[in-house]
């Protein structure tokens, strides 16, 4: 489980988290929502270290990965697998070798093994004999689909997925949306996922959590969240320009 | 009258932070060298980025630099009578000076700019970030195998730098102008000494340190907006250049 506890994050002069407090359940998939800006993503990555709080603890199976050392948080991030907005794939390889890179670097796997596992993944994402191409060569919905098949190749435990289907058609993202789906059912990580596709998300998300103004205004299992008369929550999911939320 | 004293603490303050962090990062760049897994298709990967892509604009600035030194010393030295050393005049002014700053120069333009910029653009793009998550240091991957190529590479663009520029010479001097073969090389024999060599290479090697170390790190720091990177561009070829001439002033000064 992963519990973020009283987190704090200003850049600058602007505060953006402002003591969040949070419980992520083991394998269960929970979809962070909020305004543009808000900070989610900040919030996404405090959960991997990536940024690092002014205040507050991330908590990962019981250790503070916010005050460890870099070796302690390397075994630690052994344990996730992102995928970033914009894949993040590295530009100077091929697909089937950014799919390879964490297997290459992380394992003393066979190079046979390692073809073989990265062969599966990337026809289980869609991208059967595609591996010889570049990112730059790749739509975005093929470079997410290659993010997701590196993210889930070390079978992590934890997958951070930050705005999977941002700038996707719908029927792109719903089908990214069924292989999340899919592939936790196989491998039964702990997901988080960041996102504004509302309500397509939903469908696959066990709990939401709602970040505004800094803090968590609501979370709790989807049905209930769908279903909540908090007034934040209600103004967000009915797209109202007036009420708590300031839009503009 | 405070305030202006407040702004000048705040800026002096800004800037030695900011020479803090770009030696820390030196030094986390060459501690990460020792540590495993070794790095070396990386390191003769970057070889060939540094070096071998550098070689044909090294190669023609050398060939111009000593046709352009060939000419002008053959016309300064022959108001004094002195045209037999044109070997020498070249030679020691190529291997002290002119070899390593040029080519440093040529090497920044070349290769450092594009270095900062494909880190930059990694850092813009997340790719640094996403090797972070997967516990893989970019530091190590990135910046250490960059260091030990420019190195490696430096000192050996240099050497190549530094004999293309004498045939240069020699084509305008001996070819063109009517220098006695014999006088310009054993001019050159007699008066360069194996002190003139290895100051050129130490300046070279400490170049190839500036450039990989000035480039990797503006990279890494560029602001995550697409004019973060050419401003990190910007920032790491303008500052390659003052540290490469200031520094080859104080090893210059030592080194006499």
């Amino acid at each position: 489980m992963i519990r973020v506890v009283e987190l704090y994050k200003s850049f600058g002069q602007q505060p953006v988290l402002k003591g969040i407090n949070l419980e992520l359940q083991t394998g269960k998939i929970t979809t962070i929502i909020g305004g543009s800006g808000c900070g989610k993503t900040v919030l996404l990555k405090h959960l991997n270290a990536l940024l690092l709080p002014d205040r507050g603890s991330v908590l990962v199976e019981g250790t503070d990965i916010t005050k460890i050392g870099e070796s302690a948080l390397n075994t630690i991030r052994q344990k996730f697998g992102v995928l970033f907005q914009g894949a993040a794939l590295l530009d100077s390889m091929t697909i089937a070798e950014n799919v390879a890179f964490p297997l290459r670097e992380k394992t003393e796997l066979a190079e046979t093994e390692i073809e073989k596992r990265v062969e599966e993944r990337l026809d289980q994402v869609g991208l059967e004999g595609m591996g010889y191409k570049y990112p730059a060569e790749m739509s975005g919905g093929m470079k997410k689909r290659a993010g997701l098949a590196r993210a889930l190749v070390m079978e992590p435990e934890i997958v951070l997925f930050d705005e999977p289907t941002t700038g996707l058609d719908p029927l792109l993202g719903k089908a990214i949306h069924q292989l999340i789906r899919s592939m936790h059912g196989k491998f039964g990580f702990t997901g988080v996922i960041v996102s504004h596709d509302i309500p397509e998300v939903f469908k696959i998300s066990d709990r939401v959590a709602m970040l505004a103004n800094g803090v968590i205004a609501e979370v709790g299992a989807t049905e209930q969240f769908v279903a909540s008369k908090n007034p934040i929550v209600r103004q967000f999911l009915e797209g109202e320009t007036e009420g708590p939320l300031t839009v503009l | 009258m405070l305030s202006l004293i407040a702004q000048i603490g705040r800026t002096t303050l800004q800037q030695l932070g900011g020479m803090g962090r770009m030696f820390l990062f030196l030094l986390s760049a060459f501690a990460w060298v020792f540590r495993p897994p070794p790095r070396f298709r990386l390191i003769i990967q970057h070889i060939r980025t540094i070096g071998v892509d550098s070689l044909s604009v090294v190669l023609l600035s050398g060939v111009f630099t000593g046709m352009v030194m060939g000419l002008q010393g053959y016309y300064s030295l022959r108001k004094f009578n002195a045209e037999s050393f044109l070997g020498s005049a070249v030679a020691l002014g190529l291997l002290r000076e002119l070899g390593p700053v040029l080519s440093a120069f040529m090497v920044t333009g070349r290769t450092g700019s594009a270095m900062a910029a494909e880190i930059g653009s990694m850092k813009v793009t997340e790719q640094i970030d996403a090797l972070y998550s997967m516990a893989i240091n970019p530091i190590q991957y990135l910046v250490s195998p960059r260091i030990i190529a420019g190195l490696i590479s430096m000192p050996l663009l240099t050497a190549i730098f530094d004999v293309v520029g004498i045939y240069g010479a020699y084509l305008i001097g001996v070819g063109l102008l009517g220098v006695s073969s014999g006088s310009y090389f054993a001019g050159m024999q007699s008066s360069v000494v194996f002190h003139d060599v290895s100051s050129g290479m130490l300046k070279s090697l400490s170049f190839g340190l500036i450039i990989t170390w000035v480039c990797c790190y503006k990279g890494f720091h560029a602001l995550p907006m697409a004019t973060g990177v050419g401003q990190a561009t910007t920032e790491s070829v303008v500052l390659c250049f003052v540290l490469i001439l200031v520094w080859d002033y104080f090893m210059t000064s030592v080194m006499l």
